[in-house]
């Protein structure tokens, strides 16, 4: 008989603190978007890269079971974007997003979007080494998804309501979804927003802004291996 | 399955710390609010279990609660699930301690 105590998610955790450091060191703000397939992730993305480019540099890490057709939508705005396919796997895990920043170029000072997989379930327990989970939410799915799916509420820093132009469509209360989101996660911050309309879109682009801003400041100078010789 | 995976991971990496080369049993240890399913980890187990040194082990789940601070009535609750209220006042605002651990606690090995 022998006593162990270690937690069997310690791979993934190794992995993402050695992520994290990258991160730092290189000051690049990194967003995990997790969200149920169809929310408007990919479309959001776009939208997103298209207002913020030329401020700093942004890519992306992309994942999805099969196809590499998000990629080539976030590749059409001029933002580098690496393609994970996870196969069967519902999630993205840390030691994946490490390989595939060998696939972009620096980012340094920057902003760094990984797409996981469209699940509400898995990705909330795997660290990818990011500053926040930003979990998405549209407003044809129900209000009551931050109680059926907790675990990915819970873990998330910020909830985004996106289609909110079909709002006057749909007996979606955003009070009641923000409600049941604070419910599982107290004091979570919460913006609605339509990536289509562009309508809220502002407040989400000032967050990203802030988040840059502040994680740049970490960034350790490169180091010219020509200098001084 | 990839939290069985992790867990055989832990196993080899056991293996060769503890020296030891057969594992015959394992207790693990799962908090209420960890992202993950107790039926789901022993139906998996053996599958992912085949062809290493855990092959035919017996797995043995202890759930057990979560702990969170409640800012309303400032005491130490047990929680269940996330969005439960606190079991004292029923306040939403509780501050997550402890509960997401997934923890392989012993081993019977050879």
């Amino acid at each position: 008989m022998v006593q162990v105590e270690q937690d069997i998610m310690s791979a993934n955790q190794r992995h993402a603190d050695v992520n994290r450091r990258v991160f730092a060191g290189r000051g690049i703000f990194v967003i995990n978007l997790v969200s149920s397939p169809g929310s408007g992730k990919t479309t959001l993305l776009v939208k997103t890269i298209e207002a913020l480019k030329g401020e700093f540099p942004i890519g992306v890490i992309e994942g999805d079971q099969q196809t590499g057709l998000d990629a080539d939508r976030i590749a059409a705005t001029g933002a580098p974007a690496y393609q994970i396919n996870t196969g069967k796997g519902c999630h993205l895990d840390a030691h994946g997003v490490g390989h595939a920043l060998e696939h972009l170029p620096d980012l340094r000072g920057g902003l760094l979007f990984i797409e996981n997989v469209g699940n509400l379930v898995c990705p909330a327990g795997f660290d990818l080494g990011e500053a926040h989970k930003v979990v998405v939410l549209s407003t044809t799915e129900g209000e009551d998804k931050p109680l059926k799916y907790p675990d990915m509420f819970y873990a998330s820093d910020l909830m985004l309501l996106n289609k909110a132009d079909l709002l006057p469509y749909l007996d979606f209360s955003v009070e009641t979804a923000q409600g049941f989101a604070r419910q599982v996660h107290p004091g979570m911050e919460c913006l609605t927003l339509s990536a289509r309309s562009g309508e809220g879109m502002e407040a989400w682009l000032e967050w990203l802004r802030q988040g840059v801003t502040a994680a740049s400041a970490t960034a350790k100078p490169k180091v010219l291996l020509s200098e001084g010789t | 399955m990839s939290l069985c995976e992790g867990l055989v991971q832990t196993l080899e990496s056991q293996a060769a710390a503890q020296h030891f080369s057969k594992v015959h049993k394992v207790w693990l240890e799962i908090g209420a609010l960890a992202t993950i399913e107790p039926e789901a980890m022993k139906f998996n187990f053996p599958i992912v279990a085949r062809g290493t040194l855990a092959e035919g082990a017996e797995l043995v789940t202890e759930l057990v609660d979560g702990e969170a601070w409640c800012l309303q009535c400032s005491t130490r609750v047990a929680v269940r699930r996330h969005g439960d209220g606190c079991p004292n006042c029923g306040s939403y605002q509780l501050q997550i301690l402890e509960g997401q651990q997934m923890r392989v606690k012993q081993l019977e090995v050879s």
